[in-house]
């Protein structure tokens, strides 16, 4: 019988090395696209709830990262969906989970909780901006030479304002409320967001390592501490090039200049950055201290109950995964920041490597419950190897492998770029 | 009529309705034809009487158009070697497709293991193939319902609405399900729907020159299989979790997983 080589690597098969005795049909199916989905969507969740702490319980010291989380937030929101979409072995029928959702199913509803927080923090994002948006048309408008970007933002505004351009002490007390009440909404949405990711995973009751009613709570904590890292960096980040670009008179299409904000002192932007970064890298370390308590607790528990799956489970984790999940998840990515950020004297670089670290250690966490799930045969008495695919060979092999995930990994700068050139993250506050 | 008696008369004729009412219960023919149809596949595998010669997996690949030389297939037959000291090896080479051909057990990457033929306390060959269960968990998770239960028990895949998630082959226990090469949707054993349906035997059965696998119907007291499954001793596989399978095995012992 003649068939061609491409129908004879099933799927799965470029990247599941097995070993002892694995049922034939079992693979590595879920790689490195199921790994990034929860870690996006955590993101997307902890970058809501960290804007949240500022809108909704008033905490004044996050006011400048609040704003800047929230827009961030935004953009990564549509990254969220990439890499579901990566990985499925028919992208064009995505859509049918919206046309006939299966209620029983885990990732049904996924469609429509993202879709509801996508409208919650789209709807946010213009209370918070409604006056800037507003002001920005009165400026262009007063503006004599328009250039074609001018032109360009001018009508963006227009479509954005949708008409609403009451400036009145009633109209922006209004927005303030709005502001508030999308803010507190928004918290249990993101958290059912995640924690229904979580779920998505903790109710396979096929999978030993994978089902446990934990699994919902530690992937909202984790997501929070991910997602508040990665503000806190990416802000740092952004401060560094604004005071760069500040020093040298430089914009780089960062919009302080479009917006006419110009009054910039690299003096005044350091100070307020090291404010910032500090109080963020606070909250960040009770949330972290929440997250590894729970997964803690979850393995501790499993050896205790010691039930059937324990003996193979005990293989994947003390033996096989040893390194990725107690050097490199807990060590490196739990115990090495969360002493870096107790140590006194926080400084912005430190609080910066500590964040690097935590997002290293949430991606790793993600990792041992995706792929580690998957290293154990249903037979429990076999394993399967994961190794991601470096040099694309085909289409599979691009998106379920490392040019995959870069392309998942820089989908939110590149979004964010753009977005903060119509809502600047880094506005100075006066209202809100 | 006055008002007060107007309205003692309505309650007194809504309590009279109710009362009636809820005698009658809304009839779905169809869930009545569900809840007990005519027609409960159920799968019979007598592993005394297997000898692992494979051509249940050819013929079922040949049937069912599985590339036959692609790492997946709808059914396939493990070999259990339970020597003296109580050590069990497995292997199930290419699903069995070749049958067992070498006394060497298949370990994947840890290579070829040799039993001595003194260490061998038992050896046996176990088919397997989808439970179709009662409570499928693969039919739970689909997103799209492109995975579901036919009233007589088999669960099908409707090829044209799988997005090909996985969720599937996740959910199931029993490593039933994967790809499918050629199509890119969730593919695995249906007992040969196309065939059972019209009177025939699925091509695994009809391959089997043993008569190690049987198919009948649970509802029919004449039927053979049903009556095996209900007079005889007989063991399904991971009952722990819940799905209630429907292949019952003859000749089962705890080393089979
Ligand atoms: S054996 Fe697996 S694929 Fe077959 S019905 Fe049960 S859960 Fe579904
Ligand atoms: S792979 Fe197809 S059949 Fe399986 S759960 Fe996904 S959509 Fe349903």
């Amino acid at each position: 019988m003649v068939e061609s080589l491409a129908q004879m690597v099933v799927h799965g098969e470029a990247w599941t090395v097995k070993d002892l005795f694995v049922l034939p049909n079992e693979y590595v199916y879920w790689s490195i696209q199921i790994v990034l989905y929860p870690y996006m969507t955590g993101l997307v969740a902890g970058a809501f709830v960290l804007s949240s702490l500022y809108h909704v319980f008033g905490v004044e010291k996050l006011k400048e990262i609040a704003r800047f989380a929230l827009v961030f937030s935004f953009a990564l929101l549509p990254v969220a969906m990439m890499p579901l979409m990566l990985h499925l072995q028919q992208p064009q029928r995505g859509i049918n989970v919206m046309m006939t959702p299966h209620f029983t199913s885990a990732i049904s509803a996924f469609g429509i909780v993202f879709m509801t927080y996508a409208c919650i923090v789209g709807a946010e994002i213009w209370f918070v901006y409604r006056q800037f948006i507003v002001e920005s048309i009165q400026r262009l408008e007063n503006k004599a030479d328009r250039g074609s970007i001018d032109s360009l933002l001018l009508l963006i505004y227009k479509l954005i304002s949708l008409g609403a351009r009451d400036l009145s002490e009633e109209a922006l007390h209004a927005d303030h409320k709005a502001v508030k009440f999308l803010a507190g909404l928004g918290i249990p949405v993101a958290c059912f967001l995640h924690g229904y990711a979580g779920f998505i995973f903790g109710s396979v009751k096929a999978n030993a390592l994978w089902m446990t009613p934990l699994m919902p709570v530690i992937f909202i904590c984790s997501a929070v501490v991910s997602g508040i890292a990665l503000c806190i960096i990416s802000y740092a980040v952004f401060m560094e090039i604004r005071k760069w670009a500040a020093k040298r008179n430089k914009n780089f299409l960062l919009p302080d200049r479009l917006v006419g904000t110009t009054d910039l002192s690299a003096d005044h932007l350091r100070s307020v950055q090291t404010h910032e970064v500090k109080m963020t890298s606070k909250y960040l370390l009770i949330f972290m201290t929440l997250a590894i308590t729970l997964e803690l607790l979850d393995i501790i528990f499993r050896g205790y109950t010691a039930v059937k799956s324990w003996d193979i489970l005990r293989d994947v984790i003390y033996e096989h995964d040893f390194t990725k999940i107690f050097i490199m998840q807990y060590g490196i990515g739990n115990v090495l920041p969360f002493l870096l950020l107790l140590i006194p004297g926080l400084t912005t670089r430190r609080a910066c490597v500590a964040c690097v670290l935590v997002l290293f250690g949430v991606f790793m966490m993600r990792w041992n419950v995706v792929i580690g799930g998957q290293a154990f045969s249903l037979s429990f008495a076999g394993f399967m190897h994961y190794h991601l695919p470096i040099i694309p060979h085909d289409m599979e092999t691009f998106k379920e492998g490392l040019g995959g995930s870069l392309l998942v990994l820089s989908a939110p700068f590149i979004i964010f770029y753009f977005i903060n050139m119509i809502f600047p993250a880094f506005l100075e506050d006066k209202s809100h | 009529m006055k008002r007060r008696d107007f309205l003692k008369n309505s309650l007194v004729f809504i309590s009279g309705a109710g009362v009636s009412m809820s005698a009658l219960e809304w009839l779905d023919p169809k869930a009545v034809l569900a809840s007990r149809p005519e027609v409960r596949w159920a799968f019979l595998v007598d592993t005394h009487k297997c000898v692992g010669c494979g051509f249940c997996v050819k013929a079922c690949k040949i049937e069912n158009d599985i590339p036959l030389q692609a790492n997946v297939t709808r059914t396939w037959v493990e070999r259990y070697v339970i020597k003296k000291d109580g050590d069990v090896v497995m292997d199930s080479p290419k699903g069995a497709l070749n049958g067992f051909t070498s006394n060497k057990i298949d370990q994947n990457k840890s290579g070829m293991l040799e039993v001595a033929d003194e260490e061998i306390a038992q050896a046996f060959f176990v088919p397997k193939l989808c439970n179709q269960c009662e409570n499928p968990p693969c039919v739970q998770v689909c997103p799209v319902g492109a995975t579901y239960q036919a009233a007589d028990g088999v669960v099908l895949v409707d090829r044209k609405w799988c997005i090909g998630c996985g969720y599937c082959i996740m959910g199931c226990p029993y490593g039933v399900r994967f790809f499918h090469p050629k199509e890119k949707v969730a593919e695995k054993c249906n007992f040969c729907y196309h065939r059972i349906t019209q009177g025939k035997k699925t091509a695994c059965v009809q391959a089997c020159p043993f008569s190690a696998r049987k198919i009948g119907n649970l509802r029919d007291p004449k039927d053979p299989v049903a009556q095996v499954i209900l007079n005889q001793r007989v063991g399904v596989l991971r009952d722990e979790y819940g799905t209630k399978p429907h292949v019952f095995y003859i000749g089962l012992n705890k080393e089979v997983r």
